[in-house]
């Protein structure tokens, strides 16, 4: 296996241009939103609202404004975690979610078959059916670009170098070096997702982030699905067993009420 | 706040909802119809075969409503072979979405092995005669049975392996689709056991089936309910008043006080049976409808519940 490629996604110099968002849609093709017909949130500068299987890049405007000139804004460009453990390729009944050879997780288009069990099993909420193909669908990370030796197109875009695209291992030194350079300047800056001990094996593509994950839409602790199998699968038989155990009971109550009433 | 919060929805509404609850119908009637073609008299059979006929469109009508479903319906088979790689099997026992596709099929062909045999002991055509009154028969009841109650459970485990609201965050929600599965199934064999001149003793015995499982179905819920923390919040909305009032009032707890107090109930008491069969199917319906829903809709609400800002 090549070395794992991935994302350092530096949230504190992104200024919400969304040209990773307008190169992602150009590369691969993603059909418009609302059918290409402008349709604005009313509520916010971002239009996009939520990745999903027709935006595998979704610049995300935190907005904290307590009065008219006290706040911060906060932009995040949220993509596919390509995670180490992935859920989505763990549920996958079709075995269209594969890892590639960059350690990514790739959709194979052909072979979904449009279950959905991958987008409930995603603990960020980043798959969805694209309406045009019928099956699921993410960010590949690129996998045409990578296999030709491009970067992906969205960090390609980046004007401000906030999406830094590279071999997992040589991004992790970068991103903290950055967080040492932040902490430096009294900003509370750390990294998610970066910990190949932590949740989900680690993430490959991870964030530097100044406040609680929660803000930024992003769980404090994602798991995978299968955590719940054994102890549910438990219960159930469990269960199976009552039900069982009860209705032959019954039945042979029935039989003995039967000969009694015979006698 | 439960992480299962940062997830998207699914959208596995109106094919799966029904899917659900059919499913649940199938592997409860075939179960019942297996112990009473292992441990029944002669006066069971119409029920025995009653409960093969169930199983068997039961099974056939959810495999349509699971691939009705998909977004490419016409790759359904991707969810048994490789499509890329034939004849190669797909088979995850860790996804139960994998494993319960896998226990569809098998159930549903056991169901239609039964039918068939249930045919020709009616002396039907269409049948198949080595599997009426033989060992082979009695093997494929329990073989079905067992997958009867794999069926019956696998889906709502499949919910609790996923990283979403209400079915991520309990894990007993197998064991209730099991318990509600198995009370709609003696519910659908006692409606229709009527009709087919099913032996008042055989109806009993299905009646006494169907107050177990709803009590065992009202503790289940209880300790979903329990286990499901500060997501519970979720339930103080309109989901909440169709679970306590559909589900535990009309579903669980009238039909329970029909069987054990008729004369209490009014116009309802002129036929108990009959009228606690409906409800639990009306339950039945509503449990999977809800729980369903109240996690699909949760974007839609969880500001107004206030779990989330």
């Amino acid at each position: 296996m090549a070395e794992a490629m991935g994302f350092f996604t530096d949230t504190t110099i992104c200024i919400g241009c969304k040209a990773c968002e307008v190169a992602c849609k150009n590369w691969n093709q993603l059909p418009a939103q609302n059918g290409g017909v402008k349709q604005l949130s009313g509520d916010s500068y971002d239009n996009t609202g939520r990745l999903d299987g027709i935006n595998w890049r979704h610049v995300r405007f935190i907005e904290q404004f307590e009065g008219p000139y006290q706040g911060r804004w906060l932009m995040m460009s949220d993509v596919c975690k390509h995670c180490v453990r992935a859920g989505c390729l763990e549920v996958c009944p079709t075995g269209a979610i594969i890892r590639t050879e960059y350690d990514t997780v790739v959709i194979q288009s052909d072979v979904c078959n449009g279950c959905r069990a991958c987008i409930a099993a995603c603990p960020f909420g980043v798959i969805d059916l694209n309406p045009v193909s019928g099956t699921a669908q993410k960010c590949t990370l690129c996998y045409d670009r990578l296999q030709v030796g491009l970067e992906p197109a969205c960090s390609k875009a980046c004007p401000t170098d906030s999406i830094q695209f590279g071999p997992v291992s040589e991004l992790r030194q970068r991103a903290q070096k950055r967080v040492e350079q932040l902490k430096a300047q009294g900003v509370n800056a750390y990294l998610y997702g970066d910990d190949p001990n932590g949740p989900l094996g680690g993430l490959n593509a991870f964030y530097l982030l100044v406040d609680e994950p929660e803000v930024y839409g992003l769980p404090r602790n994602p798991q995978l699905p299968s955590r719940n199998l054994a102890k549910s699968s438990a219960w159930t038989a469990a269960s199976a067993a009552v039900l069982g155990l009860l209705a032959v009971v019954g039945l042979r109550k029935n039989r003995m009420d039967q000969k009694a009433g015979a006698n | 706040m439960s992480d299962t919060f940062f997830t998207a929805a699914p959208d596995w509404t109106w094919f799966i909802v029904p899917y659900f609850f059919v499913g649940g119908i199938a592997g409860g009637a075939y179960f019942l119809a297996a112990l009473l073609d292992w441990f029944g008299g002669a006066e069971d059979r119409s029920v025995v075969r009653t409960g093969y006929y169930v199983a068997a469109i039961g099974g056939l009508v959810s495999g349509a409503l699971l691939t009705l479903d998909l977004g490419r319906p016409e790759r359904f088979w991707h969810m048994l072979f490789q499509s890329n790689n034939l004849p190669g099997l797909s088979l995850k026992t860790w996804s139960p979405i994998s494993f319960g596709s896998w226990i569809l099929l098998l159930f549903s062909l056991f169901a239609i092995l039964s039918a068939l045999g249930a045919r020709a002991e009616e002396g039907k055509s269409l049948s198949l005669r080595a599997l009426h009154g033989t060992g082979l028969a009695k093997f494929v009841a329990l073989v079905g049975g067992l997958l009867g109650l794999g069926f019956g459970g696998y889906t709502g485990v499949l919910l609790a392996v996923t990283n979403r609201p209400i079915w991520a965050d309990s894990p007993w929600l197998g064991a209730l689709f099991l318990a509600s599965g198995v009370s709609t199934g003696a519910a659908t064999l006692v409606l229709l056991g009527l009709r087919r001149g099913a032996a008042q003793r055989s109806l009993q015995w299905l009646s006494a089936v169907d107050n177990r499982a709803l009590l065992v179905e009202l503790v289940i819920l209880a300790l979903f309910l329990a286990s499901l923390g500060q997501v519970f919040r979720v339930w103080l909305s309109g989901w909440g008043v169709v679970l306590l009032v559909g589900v535990v009032g009309a579903g669980i707890l009238l039909p329970l006080g029909l069987h054990l107090r008729p004369g209490s109930f009014g116009r309802l008491a002129a036929q108990p049976m009959v009228n606690a069969a409906r409800l639990v199917l009306v339950g039945g319906f509503l449990l999977r409808f809800v729980t369903l829903l109240a996690s699909e809709g949760i974007e839609h609400h969880r500001v107004a519940t206030g779990v989330l800002p």
